[in-house]
Parts: structure tokens; sequence; C-alpha cells
């Protein structure tokens, strides 16, 4: 026989991503919430001091488009993966996709390359909001480097997301991916600046996810707090631990319906 | 026998304290049109998720196309409909069905896909806004758009009206024509006979028939007949009529049989008064007990 064993890995893969964005693009709830609230935060809390200058010389309000801007990818990777495989399970997706050709692995990079292109464009809506409104003008290779470094250090929140959505089911999802991801953004100086935060929270900050994910952020305009490396390896170590939580949970799934 | 696309191997499959699958050994070749036929609860759905890898058997083989059913190239010559699966309500249903083709290597038109679910006035409706049965359809469409060799279809027209099931069937017999296996699930008796050139019967976790429709029709009491008499009768009555599961109390008789007319001109002639008398399609839940119960 001549017959192609199978269809092309990159094929279906395109066809998958293609069908995940129209799906997120249709459903207001992550479509608006990913790229809208991220904007509409930035409006309360950077727009009335983005003209003030730090101590240091950078602009207040290019640093808190660069805290929105982490803030803004790992919500869609937070609520897009959390709700969104919590909200799969519930329909029972898993089973139809599980029989068909489809190797799991593409189905899941599917997502995370849709997650990545929403994540792309609220940055970019965000930091064209902030230059056109908010008169927040950097170097373009400042934003590049803040949109570079922000896209690829989205992992701990990806895994954190699926963890979420392996552990919870549809309807806690969204409460819990709120109660985890708003208190985390908030205590890491994401919506505040730090040193405007109580005393505790600031000792808290330095060990959460989202502080060492926006340093990666605020040192592309010179104001970060810690090396860079010494960022990358908190968010390695965050990206271990939730992953094994995802897994965890994964594996817990697999053998109720599948084993 | 053609060359073997799904094979159980003495296959069990046991959930916590339940065994819904007792020793399956099982050969489907290629071109068949098998029905898996038993009341629900038979242990069907099982059976067809061990042929698809989607559970693992607690003993015994589950082989398709020769490989271990997980393998993609097993998978990708499968098309599979399935209950209790769903999908997203955002896509249309072309959208979904041409994500599905893009799976399999070598896919059918879209149109052809849509066409031959039935549902081409729907091609561009979103899932969310079908029906039951229209969903059951667009689940058929998913199954057929790859061109596989095989497909496993579990309770294909269930929740389909009448017209829609007809299509369905239709479709199902034209794609077995042209050379597909096919496995289905039914717990209808004259969907299965219908359909299928050979029928499985399971129950309770066992295959307890395998064989033609005639056959299984001869071995099955697929009428049950009901009256009352004027005079209670006795056992003896009946003897040498094809008769099954009899119940006598006070002056109800209950039975089941594959031949009533020769029931009810037996009893004519032994001068038996009926009243009220009903015939209908047997449960096939009961007939089945019948048939563990002689077997």
């Amino acid at each position: 026989m001549t017959t192609v064993p199978a269809a092309p890995l990159l094929t279906m893969l395109l066809a998958q991503t293609r069908s995940e964005l129209l799906m997120r693009w249709r459903v207001p709830a992550f479509s608006v919430t990913n790229l809208i609230l991220p904007i509409v935060f930035f409006t309360f809390f950077g727009l009335p001091v983005a003209h003030l200058v730090r101590g240091d010389g950078v602009s207040i309000g290019a640093y808190l488009l660069a805290s929105f801007g982490a803030y803004a990818v790992g919500n869609v990777m937070v609520y897009g993966f959390g709700i969104g495989v919590a909200n799969e399970r519930g329909m029972k997706i898993d089973r139809l996709m599980r029989a068909s050709p489809l190797p799991p692995l593409v189905f899941m990079l599917a997502k995370v390359v849709t997650a990545l292109v929403f994540s792309l464009v609220a940055l970019v809506l965000l930091i064209a909001f902030g230059i056109v409104v908010g008169g927040i003008h950097q170097p373009p290779a400042v934003w590049a480097t803040i949109i570079t470094r922000l896209l690829a250090g989205s992992l701990p929140f990806i895994a954190l997301g699926f963890a979420i959505g392996y552990w919870s089911g549809p309807n806690a999802a969204p409460a819990l991916a709120n109660l985890i991801y708003l208190p985390l953004s908030f205590a890491s100086g994401l919506f505040v600046p730090l040193n405007q935060l109580p005393a505790f929270i600031q000792s808290l900050a330095p060990y959460l996810p989202s502080y060492h994910y926006a340093q990666l952020a605020w040192s592309a305009l010179g104001a970060g707090r810690e090396p860079l490396g010494v960022s990358l390896l908190w968010l390695t170590g965050y990206t271990v631990l939730f992953l094994t939580l995802a897994v965890r949970s994964y594996r817990r799934e697999e053998r109720a319906k599948f084993a | 026998m053609a060359a073997v696309v799904v094979e159980l191997r003495g296959a069990r499959k046991r959930f916590g304290e339940v065994e819904a699958v007792k020793g399956v050994d099982l050969a489907i070749g290629a071109g068949e049109l098998v029905a898996l036929l038993g009341p629900n609860g038979a242990g069907k759905t099982t059976s067809i998720s061990l042929m698809l890898g989607l559970r693992r058997p607690t003993a015994g083989e589950a082989r398709l196309f020769g490989l271990a059913p997980e393998d993609r190239r097993a998978r990708s010559r499968c098309g599979v409909m399935l209950q209790e699966s769903g999908t997203t309500g955002v896509l249309t249903v072309r959208e979904i069905v041409d994500l599905f083709r893009a799976y399999y290597p070598a896919p059918l038109p879209t149109a052809r896909a849509i066409e031959l679910a039935g549902l081409e006035a729907k091609a561009g409706a979103r899932i969310g806004t079908l029906s039951g049965g229209e969903r059951q359809r667009l689940y058929f469409a998913l199954a057929v758009c790859g061109d596989p060799e095989a497909l496993f279809l579990d309770e294909p027209t269930v929740g389909m009206d009448v017209e829609a099931r007809r299509g369905v069937l239709e479709s199902i017999r034209a794609l077995s024509a042209v050379g597909k296996t096919i496995v289905l699930t039914t717990h209808y008796l004259e969907e299965a006979d219908q359909l299928a050139h050979r029928i499985v019967v399971i129950d309770h976790g066992v295959v307890i028939a395998d064989a033609t429709p005639r056959e299984i029709k001869a071995r099955i009491p697929s009428k049950r007949v009901n009256f009352s008499v004027e005079t209670a009768v006795g056992e003896a009555t009946f003897r040498g009529l094809p008769v099954r599961n009899l119940e006598l109390a006070d002056h109800r008789v209950r039975l089941l049989s594959n031949e009533p007319e020769t029931v009810l001109r037996g009893l004519f002639e032994r001068g038996v008064v009926m009243r009220d008398l009903e015939v209908t399609g047997a449960d096939l839940e009961e007939a089945f007990v019948s048939m563990t119960r002689r077997a």
C-alpha cells in the first residue's frame, strides 16, 4: 500500500491553532478579559501618574506599562488555560480528542501558540494605548525587549493555568483563577508600585512568581531590582512547581477517565 | 477471512467493584459491518473503548490494525463517534469538520462529509445552536470526514428523529458498500438487523451470541404476547408451542415468542379464550434474560 500513514503534524498544528484562535476570539469572556481588561486597569492605576518620573530617572508611565504588560500576559495564560482546560474537561471534549489521531502534545501546543498570539496582541494594544493616550515614549528596541521577554518568560503562568484547569472543575476554575491571580499581581507590585505597598507585602513580594516575572520587563527599562539570572532561576523553579501540580492532577484524571 | 481490523483477545475491564467486560474474544475483518447489540450497561461502550484504546484492558489485549490502539497510525485509519463526548459550541459545523479533516492523511471534501451526515442546511451554523439530533449527526460527520478505513459508531442514532435516523443509516450502508469496516453499537435489534452483516450480542460483559442477523433473530424471542383468560390455564396448555418466559398469574398470561402467530393459532385450537390480547415488540433486556437463561 502507498497510503500516507498519518497526517503531517504541522498541518494538524496549524489547523488546531486556527480553531483555537477562533474559539477564543468568539468567547467575549476570554477575548475582552484578555485584551481590554489590562488597558482598563492601566487607565485607572497608570494614566493619572504616567507623566511622573522616578528618582532614578525612569518614567513611571513606562514602568507601569511594563507592570501591566506582565499582568496582561499572566492573565491570558492563567485564565486561558485554567478556565479553558476546566471547561473542556467539563464538556468531555477530551474523550473525542483522545480517540482522534491528533496527538495530545499537538493539542496542547496549539493552545500555547494561541495564548502567545493573544498575549502579543494584548501587549501591543496596551503599549499602543500607553503611547497614544498616555504620551509614554521609549525607544522601539525597549518595547521590543519587553514584549519578547514577557512572551518568553510566560511558562510558569502557562503551568499555573494548567494546574488550575486540571485541578478544579468548570464551575470552580474562574473563582480559583481570580483568587490566585489577582492577589498575586497586586502583591507583586504590578498594579501599584512596590514602594507604595504595605511593608509586609513588600517583604513578601520577592517570593512571588509575578514579582520575578515583572523584573524581566522592569529591567528592560533599567528599573530591575535583581540580576536577570536571578529572575530566570525563580521563574524556572515556579515552572517546575506548577508543572508538577498540573501533571499530578492530569495523571489523576487520566487514571479515572482512560485507565 | 480478510485482514483483521480490530481484535479483542480475552479482554476484561474492571471498574472498581464492577467488571464491565468479562473476557471478550472478538475479531472483526476488513469490510465487515458488525453491530454490537445489547441492553444498556451490557458492556458495549466499554468494549468499543477497549478497541480504541480509550480504556486499557484489566486483562487480555486489544489490537487495532495489528497495532496498539493508541498508535497514531492505527488511529489515523479510524473514524469515531462516541457517546458522552462534547465539543466546543462556538465553531460552525463547517469549521469543525474542516478541523477534523486536518487530522487525517487523505480526508473527504468538507461538503461531502457534511452531506453524508445530512447537515447541509446547518453547515454555517454554530455548534451551540444545533439540536440534540443535529449534534449527533455532526459527530457522524466528524467520524467520516477523514475518509477512514474503519468506523466506530457508539449508538449512532440516539436522539435522532425518524428522518435523520434513516439518512444516517443510509450513509452507513453506503460506506459499507464501498468497503469500509464498520463497528456500531445499538440496543435496537431492529437497527442491527437492518444494517449489519453480523451481530454480536453482548450481555453482562460477555458475548452471548455472534452470528448473522437471521440466526440471531431466530434465537431472540422478539415479541411479547400478553392476554387474559376466562378460566385459568396451566403450563400444560402451552406444551409444544414456541414460548419463552411464560408467566401465569391469576387470569393474566405473559410470554415471549419468535412466532406469536404459531402460538396464538395453537391456543385457539386448544380452545383457550383470550381477552385484552396484546402483541408488542419485546424489550431487548428481557429477551436477553431469556437467552442467557436458555444458553
